[in-house]
């Protein structure tokens, strides 16, 4: 079976909304909507207050290459343009729209049908990244890349293959399984569009195995496309890394930043981003809902909701069945890469796969203890560094040390947190580390 | 007994060949250090802090003899001896120096436990740096103190220390030298190097909220909404100025007739080092 060569952890699963349907979320009463959903400059408003918007209307436009437009979810009034608290933790700007009825914009076909590559011969690689960029896609496992720039080689790469990403490493998360269960055709041809669009003929599927009905579904489903192999992968933390997955399904490494998996040939997008381009380029849709799944062991009625964007989570968690007493911590995510979040009313944005409800009892963090050097976490870095030696001189505030030792490299999937006996915070210092580490780099380059 | 005389002539003649070689290398590759940098960093106070902006006491040292031979003092300060160690030092160096008047660092929060409620628990490591990378922290605030006391750490002089009642770091004047670490520690920019005034005495706008009003009415009950009235009331000396819904008093042109204290609906101002007003309810502010 394979996997990534370097460390890892396997955390117990807790899918408890594993196999579940799609539900599709009401809508809410407003809908807020961030203008930095997404990595890159924040999006400029189009609209003003008073405006009248539909379902699919452009509210905001792209700021810049990397950047993405947002299209309004819900058909109403705009109300403000003000400040609110998202899923970061800090206060930004947001549109804010009042809902009245459902109008979708014309264009949008909101047919079942299935639409295939064969029925439209006439569209090529530049169309459809064009389209993607139009519907404002952005990475939808969680890191928000806007999607056209990932399509869009550098000059002097070239993609040779294209790896999707149906992992859905972290515990308790299903939004993904769930999205493969019932729209696998559809994400089939958005695999195709991606690999057209990337002019590549190698497709590729990364499914764990505790997925094994979707791994099923996929494989049968994928017998149609000849260039589109399904990979089922043995269950480690955090597969779904782009840098592990390309080392486990074609078995490379992808060097030290600024290195990306491009430059190693592989082109990663995850399934609920393959799904998001084929409504975009077949269906015309923007991004305007996704699935996501809402969990915890307390939760009365937890599911994966198919949620318009800017939708409150408090709306979410009401239709799970309302917010539990013993609720310790809320996490925007899974519990390894989630943020906790300050507020109920952060709306949820494009980036949202996960809403998870800790009781007391798990939200709590052990005391730490001194540092017994058994080296698990060194272990579980699934890139290859040192965190215990990463955490400790970033608290000693020694970055030119930290630089050395690549602190840059480190993706922040927490598995040497959470593999410490001692409970250390390694890896809040650790980020402290890369943070300050990458800000000098940055300035160090502005100078040049 | 010839064995032994032969060593000791040897050995004699070893010792005489190498002592002539080291002296001849001291003298020919000799490194003339200016002794005037030797006698200024006598004077210093040999805290090495950093505070001047070099590594340590000697590299200021070596730094002002450069400077006084290119004719010039200004803009070096030892901020922890003020300006009576650097008129000493450009004493010693035949100059002349203005006088800086001294500064003292400040605190520009209020956010007490009872002014601004924690909304959130924050259990990771106490630091406000991280803090600060993970999002609001605690309160509902922004601009505000995280309370972590990185500040506190940074100070080499003793003279922050962390209020457990209030959840701020207080500043204890007669140990403070402004040196400006904590300054360059606190991850919001809330502490300020302030003129001392006369006496101490200074007026300052303890808050750092630059968010609207009506946001910053929200978050904390001691936070400054930018309503603009101390700038009226301050027309005759034209000391407060209004950014980004924050007040600012201009230190140099304070005259410390406290009239913004009393006109400010939100007790933001507070006077250091002057008896409270008489016929003013100032009970919000507790320092």
């Amino acid at each position: 079976m394979k996997t990534f060569r370097i460390g890892g952890v396997h955390p117990q699963e807790n899918k408890l909304t594993a196999g579940q349907p799609i539900r599709q979320a009401a809508l809410p009463k407003q809908a807020v909507f961030s203008l930095f959903q997404h990595i890159g400059a924040p999006a400029v408003p189009v609209v003003k207050r008073g405006d009248e918007v539909k379902v699919g209307t452009l509210l905001a436009e792209a700021g810049g290459f990397v950047s993405a437009p947002v299209h309004s979810s819900v058909s109403g009034k705009v109300s403000k343009i003000d400040a609110v608290i998202d899923a970061s933790g800090t206060r930004r700007q947001a549109i804010f729209v009042d809902v009245e009825g459902d109008e979708w914009e014309p264009e949008i076909d909101r047919t079942p049908d299935l639409v295939t590559l064969d029925r439209h011969p006439e569209l090529d690689a530049k169309t459809i990244v064009e389209k993607i960029k139009k519907a404002g896609i952005v990475g939808m496992g969680g890191a928000t890349f806007p999607c056209h720039v990932k399509l869009s080689p550098p000059p002097g790469s070239k993609a040779e293959c294209v790896i999707i990403n149906g992992v859905e490493c972290e515990p308790y998360l299903t939004a993904d399984h769930s999205l493969m269960l019932e729209h696998a055709e559809e994400i089939l041809v958005g695999v195709s569009l991606i690999m057209k669009a990337v002019g590549v003929s190698r497709g590729y599927i990364g499914i764990e195995t505790n997925k094994p009905d979707a791994i099923a579904l996929l494989t049968e489903k994928a017998q149609m496309y000849k260039d589109i192999e399904i990979v089922p992968l043995k269950m480690k933390y955090p597969q779904g890394g782009e840098k592990q997955l390309v080392d486990a399904i074609i078995g490379r490494q992808v060097p030290a930043p600024p290195a990306i998996p491009i430059s190693v040939g592989a082109v990663v997008q995850n399934v609920g981003t393959a799904f998001a381009i084929y409504q975009a380029v077949m269906k015309n849709k923007p991004l305007i809902e996704r699935v996501i799944t809402v969990t915890g062991k307390s939760l009365t009625k937890p599911g994966n909701l198919l949620a318009r964007l800017g939708t409150p989570f408090s709306q979410l968690i009401e239709e799970c069945g309302g917010l539990p007493e013993d609720t310790g911590k809320i996490i925007g995510g899974g519990p390894m890469m989630g943020k906790a979040l300050l507020s109920l009313d952060v709306p949820m944005t494009k980036g949202s796969s996960g809403l998870l409800l800790m009781n007391n009892k798990e939200a709590k963090r052990t005391a730490p203890q001194p540092c017994i050097r058994c080296a698990k976490c060194v272990s579980a870095c699934p890139m290859g560094l040192e965190p215990y030696l990463l955490a400790t001189l970033s608290s000693m505030a020694e970055w030119e040390k930290v630089e050395r030792l690549d602190v840059t490299s480190c993706i922040e999937c927490g598995s040497c947190h959470f593999t410490c006996p001692s409970h250390r915070p390694l890896l809040d210092n650790i980020r402290l580390g890369k943070t300050t580490v990458m800000g000098i780099i940055r300035s160090r380059a502005q100078k040049k | 007994m010839n064995v032994i005389l032969i060593a000791v002539i040897v050995l004699a003649a070893i010792g005489l060949v190498a002592s002539a070689v080291l002296y001849l290398v001291s003298k020919r590759f000799a490194v003339r250090e200016d002794p005037r940098i030797a006698q200024v960093a006598a004077l210093l106070p040999q805290a090495n802090c950093g505070g001047c902006g070099y590594p340590g006491c000697q590299g200021f040292a070596t730094a002002c003899v450069k400077a006084a031979d290119k004719g010039s003092l200004e803009g070096y300060l030892c901020p922890v001896g003020g300006g009576e160690v650097m008129t000493k030092v450009a004493d010693a160096l035949g100059m002349t120096v203005e006088q800086t008047a001294p500064r003292l660092a400040v605190v520009r929060c209020n956010g007490t436990c009872e002014n601004r409620p924690r909304l959130a628990e924050y259990d990771g490591r106490r630091s406000c740096h991280i803090v600060q990378m993970t999002g609001m922290g605690e309160t509902g605030c922004p601009w505000g103190c995280l309370g972590c006391g990185d500040c506190v750490a940074a100070c080499q002089f003793g003279a922050l220390r962390m209020n457990e009642e209030t959840g701020l770091p207080e500043v204890d004047e007669s140990l403070c030298t402004a040196c400006g670490a904590c300054q360059k520690a606190c991850p919001r920019g809330i502490i300020e190097l302030r003129l001392a005034g006369p006496k101490g005495r200074r007026m300052v706008v303890l808050c750092n909220n630059k968010d609207k009003g009506a946001v910053a009415n929200k978050v904390c009950k001691a936070s400054c909404i930018g309503c603009g009235k101390c700038v009226k009331v301050c027309d005759k000396f034209e000391a407060i100025t209004l950014d980004k819904n924050l007040a600012y008093i201009d230190a140099s042109k304070c005259r410390l007739c406290r009239k913004c204290e009393q006109e400010c609906p939100r007790h933001v101002i507070h006077a250091f080092n002057l008896p409270p007003l008489k016929n003013k309810e100032t009970n919000l502010i507790k320092i």
